[in-house]
Parts: C-alpha cells; sequence; structure tokens
C-alpha cells in the first residue's frame, strides 16, 4: 500500500462519508468540490453500465458515475432523495451518484484499519484504502484515483 | 519583466518583421519599385539584426548583417532588384526565418544552405549580378555616393557620379567634402528614446565636426512645455564617408526630424552664414564632461528660471538637465563607448520597429489567448443561461404579451451580439498561412525544377484562429500537391502553349457565414484515365464501374491513393489528399474539386468561421435529443413506406429520386434501442460524408434548428465514439453532437467500440 504509506502520514484528516446502499464510504474532502441535487443525465452511447450520463454543471459537461453499480453493488434507481458528490480526480471533474451524504469526519490517521482480508476481487481490494470504525459504524475509505483509473481514460 | 520575457517580445517582433520582410520581397517581386517598400525590407532585417545583437544571437546577427549589407545595396540604387537578385532575398528571407526560428526553440539551421546563400548576398553587394544578365555593370561600386538615382524609364542609362572623380577634375578642392546638416528634433524623436546628443555623437565619428546650437525657439519658460523640443543643431561636417553614411546615423530618427544635408562646396561656404538663425556654440564635450552640461545646460536653465519664476517649470526643466547629465555620466562610464552606441541603437530601433508597426495598422494590444477564451467561455454561458431563462419564462407566462417578453427579446439579441463581437475578438486574417504558403511554392519549385508564381487573393479574410492554426497543414498538403503533382514542367509547359511560369492562385473570402479557401492551378488538370486506372489496381473501384468525370476527381481524396509515378521527397507517399480531406472535415469543412484536363484544377474548401458555435439540427433518437451538424446535412426526407426496400439480411434502402441511398437507423448504431425503429414513423436526414458517399440516417423527429454552443466531452470524460461533442440546450440538459462520419463508418461495419474500458478494470 504505497498510498497508506506516502498519505497516511499526516496528522489529522477530513473524510465525507456517505452511504451507498447498506454501505458506508468516506473520501478525502479535499477531492470535494461540491454536493449537488439528482438531475436527469443525458445517456451516453456505448458506455458502461455504471455510467448514467452527463449533466450540465454550470456549463461544463459533468459525467455521472452511479458508486453504487461502480463499486460491484445492485445498480442505484436514482430518485430526487439521491445526491451527486462532485469530485475532483486529478485533471477531471466527475460526479458520482451516492444514496446521501452522512458525515463529516475529523480522524487521525492511526484511526485507519487495514481493509480486512476477505474482499475478493482484486477491484475492490485496489480501491479500498483502509476501514474506519466510527461509533460502531464500519466505514470503508476509497480511493478516487483508483474508482477512476485516469490513465485508461486519456488512452481511450 | 525578466530577461526571457523581453526576449519572447523579440521573436514576437521577429515574427512581424520576417512577415513584413516577405511580403515587401513579395511586392517588389511584382515590380513595386517604391522607396518605401525597400526601406521597409531594409527596416525588418536591420531590426532583427539589433534585436538579435543584443541577446548575442551571433548566426543571427552575422546572417542579418550580410542581408543587410546587400539590401543596402538596393536601397541605394547600387544594385537592381531584377527576379535573379530577388529569388535570392526571398531565400534569405527563408533562412532567416529558419535562424530565427532555430535561436528560438534552440532546433539546427541546414548551414550548408546558410553559407551558400551568405556567398551569393555577397557576390550581389559586391555588384556581381547572377546569371550575369544585362544588368547595369558595377558602376557605383567604386563611387562613395551614387547620385544618380537608377530610373526606369526605357532610354534612360543611369549615370553614376562619383566624387573621386570630381576630385580628380577639380584638385583645387580640398580632400574631403563638407556637408552641411541641419538637423531639428521633434519632441516625437525624445519620445521614442532617442537623444540628440548621442546622434551627434555618432555623427562626430564620421570626421572633423563643428556644431552650433540654435536656440532660438525656445520660449521663455512659462510658455516651456518640458516634453517639447526647442533645439536645432547645424553642423559642418567634413567627411570621405559620403552623404549615405550621415544619413545612416538618422537611420531611426530621421521620420522624427527635419533634417537636411547639403554638400558645401568648399570651405568657402562657412557654416550658417546663409541661415537667418543665430547659432550658439553647442560644446559636445559634455557628453564627455560634466561640469561641462551644468555650465551649458543648467545655467540657461537658471537664467530663465530667475527671469519667470515658475517653480514647477524649472523642476521639470531641471528633470531634462538632469537625464542630459545621466546620459552624460553613463557614457563616461561605459569603458568602451561602443557598448552605449549599441544601447542606444537598439533603444531607436525598437522604436523603429514600433513605429513601423503603427503605421502598417490601426492600433492593436497583445492579449492572452487564455482571457480570450476565458471571455468566450463566459459568453458562451451567458447564451446557454439566455436561452434557459426565456424557455421558463415562456412556460410560466402562458399570455406571452408581457413586457418580460419584450426584455427578453431584447435581452436575446444583445447578447447574440457580444457573442458575434467576442468572436470577433479572436478572428485573424488568414495572412500568416499564406504568408507561409509562398514559401513552401518557393521551396518546392526549388526541388522539382519548376517555375511557379503564386498569387494571393483576400489575404485580409479573417476567420477564428483556431481555425487558421489547423489550417496550415492541409493547405501546406495542397500546395505541395499543385505544384509537384498540377504543374508540368516548364518544357512541358511551353510544348503545351502555356507560358513556361505556372500559376498557383490562393484565394480567400467570405461566403454566407463561412470562409471559402480556393486554391486553384494551371496545371494539367487531373489525368482521369490515370486516377482511374489506378483505383482499379488498388480496389477501390471495380474494373467496369462506370464512374462520373467528378467521382473519379473525388478518388484522389481515398486513403492510399497517389498517382505520382515516383515516389519523391515531397508527395507521393499516398498520404496526402486522403489527410488533406480529414483534416478539413475535423474542423467542419467541405472539399470540392473541379478539374479541367489541360487547364488545371480547383480545389475549393469551406470552413466554419469559427469552431465554438455550430449551426445544428436538433432532433430526437429514442427519447433522446441528439444534434446533427447542418454543414453534414444534405437534405431531410419522411420517408414513405414504398420508398423503403429491404435489402440482404438487416440492411434496408430508401429510393430517393431513382437512386438508393442505405438507410442507417442512429437510434440503433448508438445503442439507443434494441430493435430498427420503423423508418416511416422517423424522419431520414440525407447527409454527405467521408468519400462522398451518401447516407439516410433515421432520427425519430426533428425539433429544430439551433446554433450550439461546443463543449467538450474529452475535458472531464473521454471520447465516445459516434459523439463528435456536447453541447448545452435551453432546458439546461446536455446534447450529444452527433460524429456524422463516424455514424456512417459504422454504418458500413466498423462497429463503434465501447471504448470506455473503466469495466476491464474491475
Amino acid at each position: 500500500m504505497t498510498y497508506a504509506a506516502r498519505n497516511l502520514t499526516t496528522d489529522g484528516r477530513e473524510l465525507i462519508a456517505f452511504r451507498v446502499g447498506d454501505q458506508e464510504f468516506c473520501v478525502n474532502v479535499m477531492s470535494v468540490r461540491e454536493i449537488r441535487g439528482w438531475t436527469p443525465a443525458t445517456a451516453m452511447p456505448h458506455a458502461p453500465d455504471y455510467m448514467l450520463g452527463i449533466i450540465n454543471l454550470r456549463g461544463a459537461v459533468l459525467p455521472i458515475v452511479d458508486l453504487s453499480a461502480r463499486l460491484g453493488m445492485k445498480p442505484a434507481e436514482p430518485t430526487v432523495r439521491h445526491v451527486i458528490i462532485v469530485a475532483q480526480v486529478k485533471n477531471q471533474v466527475v460526479g458520482m451518484l451516492v444514496d446521501a451524504v452522512s458525515d463529516i469526519l475529523t480522524i487521525t490517521d492511526d484511526k485507519i484499519q487495514p481493509t480486512p482480508d476477505v474482499v475478493s476481487s482484486e477491484f475492490e481490494r485496489s480501491f479500498a484504502r483502509g476501514v474506519l470504525a466510527i461509533e460502531g459504524r464500519l466505514i470503508c475509505l476509497i480511493e478516487l484515483e483508483s474508482v477512476f483509473p485516469q490513465e485508461e481514460r486519456e488512452a481511450a | 519583466m525578466d530577461m526571457n520575457e523581453i526576449k519572447e517580445i523579440f521573436f514576437q517582433e521577429c515574427e512581424e518583421q520576417l512577415a513584413e520582410l516577405e511580403s515587401g520581397l513579395l511586392k517588389l517581386n511584382d515590380g513595386d519599385r517604391d522607396p518605401e517598400t525597400v526601406n521597409a525590407v531594409f527596416r525588418a532585417v536591420h531590426s532583427i539584426k539589433g534585436g538579435a545583437g543584443a541577446f548575442g544571437l551571433d548566426d543571427l546577427v552575422s546572417f542579418a548583417h550580410v542581408f543587410e549589407t546587400t539590401l543596402d545595396c538596393v536601397r541605394s540604387n547600387r544594385l537592381d532588384p531584377g527576379p535573379e537578385v530577388l529569388k535570392v532575398m526571398l531565400k534569405s528571407a527563408d533562412v532567416l526565418a529558419d535562424l530565427t526560428n532555430a535561436a528560438r526553440d534552440g532546433g539546427s539551421v541546414d548551414e550548408a544552405r546558410s553559407r551558400q546563400l551568405i556567398k551569393e548576398l555577397e557576390a550581389l553587394a559586391n555588384g556581381e549580378v547572377p546569371q550575369a544578365s544585362a544588368a547595369p555593370e558595377p558602376v557605383a561600386k567604386a563611387a562613395p555616393v551614387a547620385v544618380a538615382p537608377v530610373v526606369n524609364d526605357e532610354g534612360f542609362q543611369p549615370v553614376a557620379f562619383s566624387f573621386d572623380d570630381f576630385e580628380a577634375d577639380e584638385p583645387a578642392l580640398i580632400d574631403m567634402p563638407t556637408y552641411e546638416i541641419v538637423f531639428k528634433p521633434k519632441s516625437d524623436l525624445y519620445a521614442k528614446g532617442n537623444e540628440a546628443t548621442l546622434l551627434l555623437r555618432d555623427l562626430s565619428r564620421l570626421g572633423e565636426m563643428s556644431i552650433h546650437c540654435d536656440m532660438d525657439a525656445l520660449p521663455a519658460l512659462d510658455r516651456l512645455s518640458p516634453e517639447s523640443a526647442y533645439f536645432a543643431w547645424k553642423i559642418s561636417l567634413k567627411t570621405d564617408k559620403g552623404e549615405d553614411a550621415i544619413r545612416t546615423v538618422f537611420e531611426f530618427a530621421e521620420w522624427d526630424c527635419d533634417l537636411e544635408v547639403t554638400l558645401v562646396a568648399g570651405e568657402a561656404a562657412a557654416p550658417g552664414e546663409e541661415l537667418p538663425m543665430q547659432p550658439v556654440p553647442f560644446d559636445l564635450s559634455i557628453l564627455d564632461d560634466e561640469p561641462a552640461v551644468s555650465v551649458g545646460v543648467i545655467e540657461e536653465e537658471e537664467q530663465l528660471a530667475a527671469q519667470q519664476e515658475i517653480r514647477d517649470a524649472a523642476v521639470s526643466a531641471a528633470a531634462t538637465a538632469s537625464n542630459v547629465l545621466q546620459m552624460a555620466q553613463s557614457a563616461n562610464r561605459a569603458p568602451a563607448e561602443k557598448s552605449a552606441g549599441a544601447a542606444a541603437s537598439a533603444a531607436a530601433q525598437s522604436a523603429a520597429a514600433q513605429q513601423a508597426a503603427a503605421s502598417a495598422a490601426t492600433p492593436t494590444i497583445r492579449v492572452d489567448l487564455d482571457r480570450v477564451d476565458r471571455l468566450i467561455n463566459l459568453v458562451g454561458e451567458l447564451v446557454i443561461n439566455q436561452a434557459m431563462l426565456s424557455q421558463s419564462v415562456v412556460e410560466n407566462d402562458a399570455n406571452g404579451t408581457s413586457s418580460i417578453n419584450m426584455g427578453l427579446e431584447e435581452l436575446q439579441q444583445l447578447t447574440r451580439e457580444i457573442q458575434d463581437s467576442v468572436m470577433a475578438i479572436r478572428a485573424q486574417p488568414v495572412k500568416p498561412v499564406f504568408q507561409r504558403m509562398s514559401r513552401i511554392v518557393r521551396e518546392i519549385a526549388d526541388m522539382t525544377g519548376k517555375s511557379v508564381r503564386l498569387i494571393t487573393e483576400g489575404e485580409n479574410t479573417e476567420v477564428d484562429k483556431t481555425v487558421i492554426d489547423k489550417l496550415a497543414e492541409p493547405l501546406t498538403h495542397m500546395i505541395r500537391n499543385a505544384v509537384d503533382h498540377g504543374l508540368e514542367t516548364p518544357e512541358k509547359r511551353l510544348a503545351a502553349g502555356k507560358s513556361a511560369e505556372g500559376t498557383v492562385r490562393l484565394t480567400a473570402k467570405h461566403r454566407s457565414g463561412r470562409i471559402v479557401i480556393e486554391l486553384a492551378d494551371d496545371g494539367a488538370g487531373i489525368n482521369r484515365e490515370k486516377v482511374r486506372q489506378k483505383a482499379i489496381d488498388n480496389d477501390l473501384i471495380a474494373a467496369d464501374a462506370n464512374l462520373s468525370d467528378e467521382e473519379i476527381d473525388n478518388l484522389i481524396f481515398h486513403a492510399g491513393f497517389s498517382t505520382a509515378d515516383k515516389i519523391s521527397d515531397i508527395s507521393g507517399r499516398g498520404v496526402g489528399m486522403d489527410v488533406v480531406k480529414r483534416s478539413i472535415q475535423a474542423l467542419g469543412g467541405r472539399i470540392n474539386i473541379s478539374s479541367k484536363p489541360g487547364h488545371g484544377s480547383i480545389f475549393t474548401m469551406s470552413l466554419p468561421l469559427t469552431l465554438a458555435v455550430l449551426d445544428g439540427m436538433v432532433v430526437t433518437v429514442a427519447n433522446q435529443t441528439l444534434v446533427v451538424p447542418l454543414t453534414a446535412i444534405v437534405e431531410t426526407l419522411q420517408p414513405e413506406a414504398a420508398a423503403i426496400h429491404s435489402f440482404g439480411s438487416n440492411q434496408r434502402l430508401i429510393s430517393i429520386r431513382n437512386s438508393f441511398c442505405p438507410l442507417v437507423d442512429v437510434g440503433r448504431i448508438l445503442n439507443f434501442r434494441a430493435s430498427q425503429a420503423n423508418p416511416v414513423e422517423g424522419v431520414a436526414l440525407l447527409v454527405e460524408s467521408e468519400g462522398g458517399g451518401q447516407r439516410a440516417l433515421m432520427v425519430d423527429a426533428i425539433q429544430g434548428q439551433r446554433q450550439v454552443v461546443i463543449k467538450s466531452l474529452e475535458a472531464n470524460y473521454t471520447h465516445v465514439p459516434g459523439i463528435a461533442a456536447a453541447t448545452i440546450l435551453g432546458d439546461g440538459r446536455v446534447a450529444l453532437i452527433l460524429d456524422v462520419d463516424t455514424i456512417v463508418a459504422a454504418s458500413r461495419g466498423h462497429s463503434l467500440k465501447p471504448e470506455m474500458s473503466l469495466a476491464a478494470a474491475g
């Protein structure tokens, strides 16, 4: 885990936690640009099933990813209650559809436990950076750069 | 401002100077003998040399110097700029451009070529005319001053006038001619950073000199404007360097001063006698001696100040005096006077360059392209916002007679106007691209041994900068093709009863909101038999295919097609016209060819004026809104059941005026629906695509025609096959813009592969 070695050395960090299906995840708050409500997206031809389409974010074209489907869970059925987390991944901006934003956490690195060795797929191991136990809840810290691998987009 | 920035400005100015140089030389080539044209050419080279010297770019300086020397011969009428001379000069201009680019980007130049040209230029400067044509003998070579100008009237023989001869005939005269110079600077001279004292000092180096300063024009102190020039100098100079040398000293000041240079026969005509001014002795030693400054200038100031007691004016006058003082000090301090002189001349050059640029065009400013782009983006937002606002007002206001609607209409008009004006900021004349082409023509003409004349028209036609940037490559290809394949060799041309020199005509003009660029050559035209045979050999068409002339001509746009028998350096690798066609289409343009055997070919390109906005047909496909670029659509039609014919396993054809055209279901190709739609319920858009083939695109309905702002999909997503870009509609939703060519290609069996490989990562 080179990421852990590189990034978990700072003293406290702020994470934003959100619910997807019955699980809770969190990402570094620094990569989140804004949180907005769901608006219908324009479908993209030949896109993978987790790609819901593109929306207009104040004049820019923003792709929306169904995080549930992306993480290998049941595809979401977007409603007005869903929210879109607009995040910066390297030099691109993407929107992630999640059920709800649940919390903002300030934690120190020693609170992050290594990912349990039970996840089966290589992919799930690649984006899960660790787990947090907060008030009896299990929150999985995910790495956006693994969820949206940049190189492949540039190559495409 | 650091050195790099200054250097960058220098290179930007170099580019302007090079453009000026080339257009000047081309004018001369066309027979223009206006001395101002020659001067402009000379100034351009001189400015580049001066700037390059300041940055220590020795290669550039040494080449520019030789070039300048030769140009000086032309300027002083010692060298007639005939076609052979201009050929060398145009080549030299190319090398100068190469050297400038090499100095900026650190590339290398063809040294052999520049050495060869230096030799040729030196030969010209020494009066050797290439090809020993019946040019005037190098008469003026020995004479320091050639008084008789070369007049191009027939029957007039230029007469060289040499002072050497003059002196020989009249031994009574003194050794050196004496010149009387009246130098009266205007305030502009100082405003541009020139300094009279430095000019006078330069002058003093030419020979024995006495100076009188005329201060008659100096007003009383209350009427004295600190920024005006009041002094004039009357100089008597004994020199053997000639009048030209004297004028060279004032080279960059001559527009900003009154300068009279007269030759006085001998000492008998004492300086100053005939002029009704009261000469005041002016001591040039102030340049080297500080106390002299205080005596010569400040005392004068004090006297006047005492008379008038106006403090403010005195302060500024004192400032002027201290400027002179500083100047003198710096001249003192400089170990070698040369460096100060060089700095002054560099300053003079940049001032002259600015003046030259200012006189050539209306005042302009340099703006960072990013800022303009930001503005254009914002205006794009404004247009979208305005459309959204209008739409929601219309939805909420059923009666539609309120003043809100009136206001909205005005807003719409305003936004449209703002958009047009902002787009106009990016619009640039096509001139730079056209100028680059003249060089390419020269080079290829040289390589192929053909004689070619490039005529350009409509160089000032304006088009968006991005279009211009992307235009250079296809145009280069086409010019190469025109010269290499289009034009015949001089022998063949003469045999065909044409002049040995081929003509390539490059024209730009605006036509109905697009720019049309035409490239015409007067060559042999397309050899249709050869093209046809080649196409059959390459399996592009069937051996018995029945093609119209136009269709055969269009075959040259096929990939892997080249009719040149030999593969040359220039063209003939079979990548050429297909690349041209693709780059033109990528710009949203079209290219056509029309050819007349024996009379040449005409390529016509039609391009949009901007790449930021597109005229599109808004259509519905499987409940999705899509935009089809209007440029691709030939016509729209409502198919009737009788016109639809099934063909093969799952193909359908539509008959349009007795010809069959494949029907392409856009929804099916883009995977928006599983089964094919019923054509009778929809609308067919007849589109023309790469290779000239027509297809009928099936869409469900047409919503309307609209100008849309193009938004990149790649910025935050990835390229999607079949989709060119996205746009934002009036309701705020994103619509996709179809890439008609890929859709058509997909209908031919090239599947649109889902290139989103994110799934593969799982």
